[in-house]
């Protein structure tokens, strides 16, 4: 089940000729098979290498360097509890510590029933709502004690189902390029002269 | 949902008609990042003057307006497109949409509350520079503005504004949607550009690499801001002329300032450039509306968390980059945090410094190890368990990223004269400068914490950088 299925490669090659080279899908491979996974495996890892004709190494050598790919086993919801200086200055270690204490986990560290993993995160870009935390990397603002508790209560009964998909899926709607529509990649060997736009008016932008 | 549905601070604010909103216009509105909405309020208006023009008037009319960079540099964005090498094709537009500096958020609202206006940008901007593809690069931690983002790409695609002939003209782009995976030193534009090319986001050195001439793919790359994006459909609408009437000559238009921290009405404001002043800003009643629990000012960061931190003596400097930079700081990219007199000085300048040192890329030595020096350093000074001579280290690794006279503000209370932005710095990029900044700030502006800290021994469990407690604990 690692490598990506069939519709997934699909959705691959379309993302792979939107851009001039192919290993600029990387990223957004490696965000696919984390989509199909729930994380990052080496042998997904290996496919998207096939993929992009690049080595695996090349695949993990990039996505090692990025927070968002986890190459373990995660929690269908991983929550993201922000500690930089907004939410630091309203509670945000007070909130972690609480969030530690109700999970009974170390932030790091996931539930054992697999559903919740719980880690320390950095700012959020919300910085007026703090304190603030992800869920799969969709906000909540302003969380106090309470408010997380009733977020994994909502959570361990599935009531999030329609708001929160699984770790993993980035959006639940992904970008679709009509091919009536497209102009295609510009590729730098094959596009060598001015769009048609420009070329009316050599001037242009310069 | 809309603005009002989320954010406290936006019931009432937006709908304010005597404020110029050249951004934020529709953010008063539930459906405001809908393409109905969208048609409704005028838009793509911008994009269709445009095309009545030649690609070259549309960027003379950009230049005219002075309209600078909001990513935090503050270059005018219509002389950045001029850079482009004559002759050299293609070239690409970058939008950098990856907002991770602390404090800041204006990005992530322009793309979650009014994609169209973004994406009319984005066109304008190919239309005026000749850029034959564009990429649309936003950080992987904003779902919501993914979402958001692509169905707008989608409906903009089916209506005719992007791809083949636009508006059935011979302009033809296409605008891809890129997902960032988490890393804030890709918001620096050549370290965007290797992650966009499936790379680690590391700098690259400039010169040679300055991205107008060798970029993406190493063709000549316009890297903008969200927000300076979507300042053009206004520009290309309404001209140039309209744009500079609103601030100064040095600083036109509006800018989206997020003011966080210990303010009684935290929120994203739309204010005017180069004369609205941070004690407009931190106590004005159309946004912070003074300090919590009528506590005093202790300090505030005016430009994001890399920015040198100012003081109550600095209040009145307006959001102008000059004037900012003299005083000893920055503007950057738009982010003031306040911290009240309950503040823990080196606890919160931590937060900071770990920050920073988690976010080196690697690449930079005097980052990588100085970085996380300061960290360790600065977290057992505020653990109770420094000396002195620890104050002295991290003046000694701060001197190996930043050589030099460090800038800070002027404090009257302590005598101090202000030192002018910016530093001198050993490394590619700010993030080991940033690493520095707030624990420099923090240590010239409140000395006496650190002096307490390094000289009495307390046992400090936790590390309580306010003395508010959240509700319930």
């Amino acid at each position: 089940m690692s490598r990506l299925n069939d519709s997934n490669v699909a959705l691959a090659r379309e993302i792979i000729a939107r851009y001039p080279k192919q290993k600029s899908a990387l990223i957004p491979l490696v965000h696919l098979s984390q989509q199909q996974n729930g994380y990052v495996t080496e042998e997904a890892m290996r496919h998207i290498a096939e993929l992009i004709n690049v080595t695996p190494a090349e695949v993990y050598g990039t996505a090692s360097f990025y927070e968002m790919f986890r190459f373990e086993p995660t929690g269908k919801y991983l929550i993201n509890m922000c500690g930089t200086l907004s939410c630091a200055l309203l509670g945000a270690k007070q909130l972690l510590h609480h969030a530690e204490h109700t999970l009974g986990i170390k932030a790091g560290s996931t539930t054992p029933d697999g559903l919740i993993t719980l880690q320390h995160a950095e700012c959020q870009a919300a910085c007026t709502e703090a304190p603030t935390l992800q869920v799969n990397y969709r906000h909540r603002f302003r969380v106090t004690p309470a408010d997380f508790d009733q977020l994994v209560d909502d959570l361990r009964a599935g009531k999030l189902d329609n708001e929160i998909p699984p770790h993993g899926t980035l959006g639940r709607n992904r970008q679709q390029i009509p091919a009536d529509r497209a102009v295609g990649a510009q590729h730098p060997d094959d596009v060598t002269s001015g769009p048609a736009w420009i070329e009316i008016v050599p001037a242009g932008g310069e | 949902m809309g603005a009002h549905g989320t954010y406290a601070w936006a019931a009432g604010y937006f709908d304010d008609g005597d404020r110029p909103q050249i951004v934020t216009s529709r953010f008063k509105y539930d459906d405001s990042y809908t393409l109905d909405r969208y048609h409704e309020s005028g838009g793509y208006q911008g994009l269709r003057k445009a095309l009545e023009m030649q690609p070259a008037e549309m960027a003379d009319e950009v230049k005219k307006s002075t309209l600078l960079g909001r990513g935090g540099a503050g270059f005018p964005a219509g002389v950045k497109w001029g850079f482009t090498p004559a002759g050299v094709w293609p070239r690409y537009l970058v939008v950098n949409g990856d907002e991770s500096e602390p404090g800041t958020y204006k990005d992530r609202l322009l793309m979650e509350l009014d994609p169209h206006q973004l994406i009319e940008g984005c066109l304008i901007a190919c239309y005026a520079a000749g850029l034959s593809q564009c990429f649309l690069y936003i950080r992987g931690e904003m779902a919501l503005a993914h979402e958001r983002v692509a169905k707008a790409l989608d409906d903009a695609y089916r209506a005719g504004y992007i791809g083949k002939n636009i508006l059935g003209n011979s302009f033809s782009v296409d605008i891809v949607l890129h997902w960032g995976a988490g890393a804030y030193v890709v918001g620096e534009e050549t370290a965007l550009i290797e992650s966009l090319e499936g790379e680690r986001g590391m700098p690259r050195v400039k010169p040679p690499y300055f991205p107008a001439a060798i970029g993406l793919y190493g063709q000549p790359t316009i890297v903008n801001n969200v927000e300076t994006l979507a300042n053009l459909p206004f520009i290309a609408a309404n001209g140039s002329a309209a744009y500079t009437a609103i601030g100064t000559e040095t600083s036109p238009g509006t800018r989206m300032i997020a003011v966080s921290g210990h303010v009684k009405r935290p929120g994203v404001y739309e204010i005017i450039n180069g004369t609205t002043t941070f004690r407009d800003l931190i106590y004005g009643e159309n946004f912070g509306q003074g300090i919590r629990d009528g506590n005093e000012l202790k300090a505030f960061v005016p430009g994001g968390g890399s920015a040198p931190w100012f003081v109550a003596d600095q209040l009145d400097i307006p959001f102008e980059g000059r004037q900012a930079s003299s005083a000893g700081s920055m503007l950057g990219s738009g982010a003031v945090i306040v911290m009240d007199d309950t503040t823990d000085i080196p606890a919160a300048a931590l937060t900071l410094v770990k920050f920073y040192a988690h976010e080196s890329c690697g690449k930079c030595v005097p980052c990588r190890e100085g970085g996380t020096w300061l960290y360790r350093i600065l977290e057992r000074i505020v653990a109770g368990n420094g000396t002195d001579a620890d104050l002295d280290t991290i003046r000694e690794v701060g001197q190996s990223i930043c050589p030099g006279e460090m800038p800070h503000a002027a404090s009257e209370r302590l005598g101090l004269d202000a030192v002018p932005f910016p530093y001198k710095m050993t490394t590619i990029c700010f993030v080991g400068p940033s690493a520095y900044v707030p624990v420099h700030s923090a240590m010239t502006l409140f000395p006496e914490e650190f002096a307490v800290l390094v000289t009495k021994r307390e046992v400090r469990s936790m590390i309580p950088v306010t003395a508010a407690p959240v509700g319930g604990e």
